[in-house]
């Protein structure tokens, strides 16, 4: 009889393994992305190429897993976004959204992922709130955010000799953010900042501000702008003769698609701080030519470079974890899991959920300097991980003081 | 040097000049609008999207057949000019004699579908566009450093903007147009081919704003997205200075771009609304506008 | 037009009632059944376009007045909507007849303004009205600038609805919806309605009759933008959510186009449209970058070859009236 029972016993449990053994993990992966305005060329159509690529390189059946992935256009339009990433959760079965371009977007997607405890990754929107205030045990944020840029770029124009700043700040929450995150670096390394001005944003023409700036004498013009209001007054500013007059700009979120956009001859010399840049070693050569598979003549950005990272990142830790159900759960694996990817280097997942890792200090070419397509950037300085974020006890992040 | 609302007057001397360059560019863009409208009472939306395709054309043109922005600017007007045309023919025709409601969304339609296709093949970053070699560089004037094509834009803009106002006020292919706009049947019955020269004329509107596009693509970022942000402003240009009048848009754009300069320098963050509130102000008081006919 | 006390005239529209109480109980009942088969926020979210398309309508199509600047009643109404029920904890039907409240005032300053021109200037000054209030509100801290109002409670409806609920809330907005579009039938189908329509037909025969032409268009201007205040503040409380895109002039756009799709002048028409627009958006974000290029599309297919609308249309090809 009990040796009947189990061996009774014996075949349930090879049945019930066998079985689940046929059944691979269902993940569902979201990207959402901007296709049609702005940030398209930042974001958009690259991040889901590589959002497909981390698919591909992490392998599904090799973890029984089953990994889908769908992509959506959130249009810049907050309500958008979140009506998508609500529907995503609810009806869809998503288990993570990934890139959102866009704070306000990224903010109003933060709260409906923690409502409904999926997970979200964000890479495309700057706002340090996200791993502040607003921080949430269901989002990591991979990339770059507003306190790194400012860091990275301050601090180093100001070591380096750019002693006295002028800022051309858009005039919107995300410009006045970035002017005075860059503001309380630069005078704590000593700098000075002689003046600022607010333009209006979408405005096209720059040349009333930059007369400004060229009065103020400043070393160092700021730019607390983002896209075309950045490639509008680097292009005019070469037009007026700024470099040629010894003032530099200072690049406070720029992306190699905008330098793309500009060419050489008017981005030279500009100053940028990126975590990600195609070109930096064998690792990223290899993979920015597979992405190009997908975007011929395209170069990809530090925004899609975190969705590859992020993806395959988060990926690794539901296979650790053997479920996508539980999206906090799975966000807490990625915090004990240190990440390494050929994008990124070595890095790591902090519990305010900023994922850190070195960024660095570039300098664009002049056109003399640059032998092929896409060979923008001479490195000046590399900030280790740990100091190119903000340290946590400055986050104000609620889930620390728990 | 003395000062002025605490700006020193050398500062404000170089904002005003700025102020009428970019006045000069807004006459020229609207110019090709307020031609549109007062010659065939079609409210044109498709102007800003006419406008980039300029500029992309310029950009084509430099980028595979390696022809420079003086040739562009002969070639491009042609080339969208004649893209005008074919948009006439086929569907401004139909719209023509319905209400202005229509033609405003027929060609704003158009407008989303042009920046919608740009924005698909080039993206929406923009595309690489240089000052011509020949202007280059620029003046030290004292109060400030003028760039050489910032003076060429204003002489080239007061140039066309003249020959356009002469053109249709002082010639006779010009009174031919006036007179069909006001009485077409009569007009025909004189033997002159009306449909004919409406559709020319709408080319010509386009033309100009192309050529707008080609004195913009060195200073302004190439991208789909240009002609959106500029639409509103030049609409509202038109609008206060009379919507059927030439030398309305014209003294217009310069004033704008002059109170523009001015605003931008007292009170920078208003310097994109200063434009709604004249305009409010402006059509409650002339409700025709500055210099417009009868409402 | 036919006098109203004309026999023949009254057996027309006890005829065009009928057809009008058919459709309107159809709308009714799929409405009840929808959220059972489609994601309610979707429905929601049409319906309160759909409110503000009739809200539009009742200006364009009755009063022939067509305005460019109607986002600003839509976007503020919902940023007042959103401030009262986050920031003040007023329960949700306050916060939201607080937020049309607003929408009323300014529509009343607004309409003020803007009645005394017609035509092409009249869309201009509401463009250029809308315009400066959406540089207000870009720039008016209590709006949140770009990132909006975020995390909006939704509350308990009269102290004892749960509003959280999907269902509910559902239930709430059709309710709301509902009521509003009959008013706005009673409106059209009144002395008031009539005198509108004269108006539109021929105002210096109104005013020679002895009709203010004027006030009533006022009138007409602030019902509008109450009614689209309505639809804003309801909005907000759906989505939780009050942004600048409720205030830009591409939102008074797409209410055009709405009710230009479903029919202009007809009664159920922007409603129609409002749930097309919404589906394509929708479902169209998946294609990404094509949404520009079909709206644009759909713009110029619609002036060209369907300038009834879709219910314009089908109420010509059936001869009732819709």
């Amino acid at each position: 009889m009990k040796a009947a029972a189990s061996l009774a016993f014996a075949l349930a449990a090879l049945m019930t393994t066998a079985a689940h053994a046929q059944n691979p993990i269902p993940v569902k992966i979201g990207v959402l992305t901007d296709m049609s305005s702005l940030y398209a060329d930042d974001t958009g159509p690259g991040s889901v190429a590589a959002a497909k690529l981390a698919i591909h390189d992490f392998d599904p059946a090799k973890h029984n897993m089953k990994v889908d992935i769908i992509s959506a256009d959130h249009q810049n339009k907050p309500d958008v976004g979140a009506s998508i990433a609500r529907q995503w959760y609810d009806t869809d079965h998503v288990d993570a959204i990934v890139d959102v371009p866009n704070s306000a977007v990224a903010l109003a997607v933060n709260d409906v992922t923690r409502q409904k405890n999926k997970v979200f990754l964000v890479s495309g929107a700057a706002s340090s709130d996200l791993t502040g205030p607003k921080c949430s045990p269901n989002t990591v944020h991979w990339a770059y955010d507003t306190w790194m840029l400012a860091n990275g770029t301050g601090k180093s124009i100001v070591k380096t000799g750019g002693k006295t700043w002028f800022f051309l700040t858009a005039d919107y929450a995300f410009g006045h953010a970035l002017e005075r995150d860059t503001t309380a670096v630069v005078e704590a390394n000593g700098g000075k900042v002689v003046g600022h001005v607010n333009v209006p944003l979408n405005n096209q023409d720059f040349s009333s501000f930059l007369l400004q700036a060229q009065a103020s004498k400043a070393q160092i013009i700021g730019l607390a702008n983002a896209g075309g209001d950045t490639i509008n007054a680097i292009k005019q500013g070469a037009e007026f003769g700024i470099t040629k007059g010894g003032q530099h700009f200072a690049g406070l979120l720029i992306f190699i698609a905008d330098i793309q956009a500009l060419g050489l001859q008017a981005a030279q010399g500009l100053i940028l701080t990126e975590p990600f840049y195609w070109d930096m070693n064998a690792g990223t050569r290899a993979w920015t030519k597979r992405w190009q598979a997908d975007r011929p003549g395209k170069f990809p950005t530090t925004v899609q470079a975190g969705v590859y990272s992020a993806t395959l990142d988060y990926l690794k830790a539901v296979a650790a974890v053997k479920s996508a159900a539980d999206g906090k759960a799975v966000v807490d694996q990625m915090k004990k899991m240190p990440s390494d990817d050929p994008l990124f280097g070595k890095g790591e997942v902090r519990a305010d959920g900023r994922a850190i890792h070195p960024a660095y200090l570039f300098q664009v070419k002049t056109p003399a300097e640059s032998k092929y397509a896409g060979d923008d950037y001479i490195l000046k300085a590399t900030i280790p991980a740990s100091e190119a974020f903000r340290p946590m006890k400055d986050d104000h992040c609620p889930l620390l003081t728990q | 040097m003395f000062e002025i609302f605490g700006i020193p007057s050398q500062a404000l001397f170089g904002q005003l000049l700025i102020g009428l360059i970019n006045g000069s560019f807004y006459a020229l863009l609207s110019l090709g609008l307020a031609v549109i409208f007062g010659m065939l009472n079609v409210i044109n939306f498709t102007h800003g999207a006419q406008y980039m395709m300029g500029a992309f054309a310029a950009y084509l043109l430099l980028q595979y057949l390696g022809l420079n922005y003086w040739a562009a600017l002969v070639i491009v007007p042609l080339l969208v000019g004649a893209s005008g045309i074919v948009v006439e023919r086929l569907f401004l025709r139909y719209v023509r004699n319905l209400d202005h409601l229509y033609g405003l969304i027929l060609t704003f339609g158009l407008a989303l579908v042009i920046e919608g296709l740009f924005r698909n093949y080039f993206g929406s970053s923009g595309e690489p566009y240089q000052v011509p070699d020949a202007l280059q560089g620029g003046h030290n004037l004292g109060f400030m450093f003028l760039p050489n094509y910032r003076a060429w834009v204003i002489v080239f803009s007061l140039v066309v903007c003249f020959a356009t106002w002469f053109a249709i006020e002082r010639t006779r292919l010009g009174s031919y147009l006036r007179a069909a706009t006001e009485n077409p049947t009569l007009v025909r019955a004189f033997g002159i081919n009306v449909p004919r020269m409406v559709t020319l004329t709408y080319g010509f509107g386009v033309a100009l704003a192309a050529l707008a596009g080609v004195m913009a693509a060195p200073i302004y970022n190439v991208s789909p997205q240009m002609g959106s942000d500029i639409i509103i402003v030049v609409f509202a240009v038109v609008v206060i200075g009379g919507m059927g009048s030439i030398l309305g848009a014209i003294v217009t754009g310069f004033a704008l771009g002059i109170i523009e300069g001015l605003t931008k320098v007292f009170f920078p963050e208003a310097s994109s609304t200063v434009i709604f509130v004249i305009m409010a102000v402006v059509l409650l008081i002339r409700p025709a506008g500055l210099f417009g006919r009868t409402a | 037009m036919a006098a109203i006390t004309n026999p023949l005239a009254r057996a027309a529209r006890t005829g065009e009632a009928r057809s009008l109480t058919v459709a309107f109980c159809i709308m009714v009942v799929l409405l009840a059944i929808a959220p059972f088969v489609v994601y309610p926020v979707f429905l929601m979210q049409a319906l309160c376009f759909a409110l503000f398309a009739c809200a539009f309508n009742l200006l364009v199509g009755y009063v022939g007045l067509l305005s460019f600047g109607h986002a600003l009643f839509f976007g503020w109404a919902s940023y007042l909507c959103a401030h009262a029920a986050k920031r003040w904890g007023f329960p949700p039907e306050v916060a939201v007849l607080f937020g049309t409240a607003g929408a009323a005032a300014l529509g009343l300053v607004a309409g003020f303004l803007a009645i005394r021109r017609q035509g092409i200037y009249f869309a201009m000054i509401t463009l250029a009205l809308a315009q400066m209030m959406y540089f207000v509100a870009l720039r008016a801290p209590f709006t949140g600038g770009e990132d909006g109002i975020q995390d909006v409670p939704r509350g308990w409806l009269f102290g004892l609805i749960d509003l959280s609920h999907e269902r509910t809330m559902y239930a709430f907005v059709l309710v709301t919806v509902l009521a509003g579009f009959l008013f706005i039938y009673r409106v059209i189908n009144s002395p008031f309605g009539e005198v509108l329509k004269a108006i539109r037909e021929n105002e210096p025969r109104a005013v020679s009759l002895g009709y203010k032409s004027e006030r009533y268009k006022l009138v007409a201007f602030v019902l509008s933008a109450t009614l689209a205040g309505l639809a804003g503040a309801l909005k907000a409380l759906v989505f939780q959510l009050a942004s600048l895109t409720d205030v830009y002039w591409t939102m008074s756009g797409e209410v055009v186009l709405m009710t230009l799709v479903g029919g202009l002048g007809t009664i159920f028409g922007p409603i129609v449209g409002a749930f097309l627009i919404v589906a394509m958006e929708t479902y169209l974000a998946q294609l990404g970058q094509w949404v520009l290029v079909i709206q644009g599309a759909i713009f110029v297919f619609c002036v060209l070859a369907f300038r009834r609308g879709i219910v314009g249309e089908l109420a010509a090809a059936l001869r009732i009236k819709l």
